[in-house]
């Protein structure tokens, strides 16, 4: 299918230009050209494929283009930096959807053409494409829908979801091997795309809205493999290679987001951790021994902030929700002329897909070699007056580095408590996704001040003004 | 089957060797744009979309096409959008 000398140049080509691309993703300055780079390597592979055909219906692939690179444009126009993680999302299942496809295509072909199938193993490629293929789509929406709001961010669990799992997946590995067997080709194909379907449903239904960065970055991963899969459909190498590329990347991904939280891909799989925190009920403001919390106003968190020699400004998902990012940009560079030393740290969960915070302080043109990584900043927070923890609860509770029987024991925090004053942007008291009492809130040198983190963000800079 | 499956491992080991330096702060451009040549599958949907003889097999193509070009379109321009937001601190400061 993809004989011709030139076009195999032109795909080797383009290979060469997806690794050059990827590599300038290395550092911010040269992330952009990196990313034109891939889009010119993309540009070339299809117009070599164009040539290459004879090109006997082009009404249908002009049309596939124009309407697809449409729909494409507008939504990616359109978005908002803070609907981010769900665009990505559902790129993510339009690429396993064309995949799968794709692989489904190839033997509708066979069929009408009556090639034949020859030996049912030859075409492990395809079965492998579509069972990833629709997982992919399948999963991407559900996370599409728990990311933009439409369905609840809440871990959605029912009895026997195990069982149904199993069967689902045991039905899926049946009706390959029935293949391999001999059974009939066309029906236990849509069988599997559609068990491949409801597969993706189970697998995302349950996942909460903490664990929504190692999910997105899960089905990443599992929209490259697809496409490597129907790279072996078609004999194709820059599939291939491409696909490997994206499943690498993915799984990269994937990894740094488990250890960042200390847990194990399967368990996250399994579901169940960590909803929406929608402030709908409190925690207690007293402890069992009497300690209490320090509320504070604006003002007085005005005057600490700007008499402090160094701040550092901790962003969580609560910045994301209360969009507050140009706030507190507005925040930084008031202090700042002031003469006070601010810096941001960042967790690596914290938000709803990797990097989700970057992104947004990006858009606020907070310049990005103000954000440090959770490692190289922990050492800083000795020596800093005032940790402003803007949104984020758990990635700084000190709970994980001691309490054993802590949920979220072993993740790696940042050390906000070694600061002199921690002070608390929080809408209430309620504990963070992982449901665990932050002890921190009741420390001597904390202060909480509580209300919507854009509204306080905003207040902070009408004192900081005052001052 | 050998040789594919030899370009498959050894293309992870390129990913894996050029993407663990890409720093966190990159990490949503890398999915947006590594997503979109995940995309690379809309050559296979060209073909069958440009298909002659087969109905179905061109109708599901089309339907791929589609699918695969919203895919790449999309996914490298909001990765475009993203990344001319990442800015150094200016100079004067």
């Amino acid at each position: 299918m993809f004989s011709s000398g030139f076009t195999a140049g032109a795909y080797l080509i383009a290979a060469i230009l997806f690794i050059r691309g990827l590599k300038k993703l290395q550092s911010p300055v040269t992330a952009r050209r990196g990313n034109r780079l891939a889009a010119i390597g993309m540009l070339l592979a299809i117009v070599a494929t164009l040539l290459d055909q004879q090109i006997l219906t082009p009404a249908e692939m002009i049309g596939g283009l124009v309407v697809g690179g449409f729909l494409g444009a507008v939504m990616a126009k359109r978005v908002k930096m803070t609907g981010m993680p769900e665009l990505v999302a559902a790129f993510n299942g339009f690429g396993g959807l064309a995949s799968a496809l794709v692989a489904g295509a190839e033997i509708a072909r066979m069929v009408e053409q009556q090639i034949g199938f020859g030996d049912p193993r030859d075409n492990t490629g395809a079965y492998l494409s579509i069972l990833v293929g629709m997982i992919t789509f399948s999963g991407s929406f559900i996370a599409f829908l728990k990311l933009s709001g439409k369905m609840t961010g809440n871990p959605i669990q029912f009895t026997g979801r195990y069982i149904v799992l199993a069967t689902c997946t045991a039905a899926a590995v049946g009706s390959i091997v029935w293949i391999f067997l001999g059974g009939d080709m066309v029906s236990l194909i849509m069988i599997l795309g559609g068990l491949s379907l409801i597969l993706g449903i189970l697998l995302v239904l349950p996942i909460g809205g903490a664990d929504m960065p190692v999910i997105v970055a899960f089905l990443n991963a599992l929209s490259g493999l697809a496409a490597a899969a129907t790279g072996f459909v078609l004999s194709n190498t820059v599939l291939i290679i491409s696909g490997a590329l994206v499943g690498a990347s993915g799984i990269m991904l994937t990894r740094v987001m488990c250890v960042a939280m200390n847990r194990r891909l399967w368990h996250v799989l399994v579901g169940g951790f960590g909803g929406d925190s929608d402030d709908s009920s409190d925690g207690a403001k007293q402890l069992e021994d009497g300690r209490t919390i320090t509320s504070t106003t604006p003002d007085d968190t005005a005057i600490l902030l700007s008499y402090a020699r160094k701040v550092i400004i901790v962003p969580g998902y609560g910045l994301a929700v209360a969009q507050a990012q140009h706030q507190v940009r507005e925040l930084a560079d008031l202090l700042q002329e002031h003469g006070v030393e601010v810096k941001y740290a960042i967790h690596p969960v914290a938000g709803r897909m990797p990097g989700h915070m970057n992104v947004l302080l990006a858009e606020a043109n907070v310049p990005y070699d103000l954000l440090f990584e959770m490692d190289d900043i922990n050492h800083e927070f000795e020596s800093t007056d005032v940790a402003l923890v803007v949104g984020a609860n758990d990635v700084v509770n000190p709970a994980a580095r001691h309490d054993q029987t802590s949920p979220i024991y072993g993740m790696p925090i940042l050390d906000v408590d070694q600061a002199k004053t921690v002070i608390f942007l929080k809408r209430s008291m309620r504990p963070g996704y992982s449901g665990v009492q932050n002890l921190l809130f009741f420390e001597p040198n904390t202060r909480m001040l509580f209300g919507d983190a854009k509204d306080s963000v905003t207040d902070l800079v009408t004192e900081v003004k005052a001052v | 089957m050998l040789p594919y499956t030899t370009f498959f491992i050894l293309s992870m080991f390129i990913g894996r060797e050029v993407l663990s330096k890409v720093p966190q702060t990159l990490h949503t451009p890398l999915m947006s744009g590594s997503n979109a040549i995940s995309g690379i599958t809309i050559i296979g949907a060209l073909v069958s979309a440009g298909m002659v003889g087969g109905v179905w097999a061109k109708w599901i193509g089309v339907i791929a096409l589609i699918a695969a070009t919203i895919n790449v379109v999309g996914g490298f321009m909001v990765t475009d959008r993203m990344l001319e937001m990442f800015k150094k601190k200016p100079q004067d400061v």
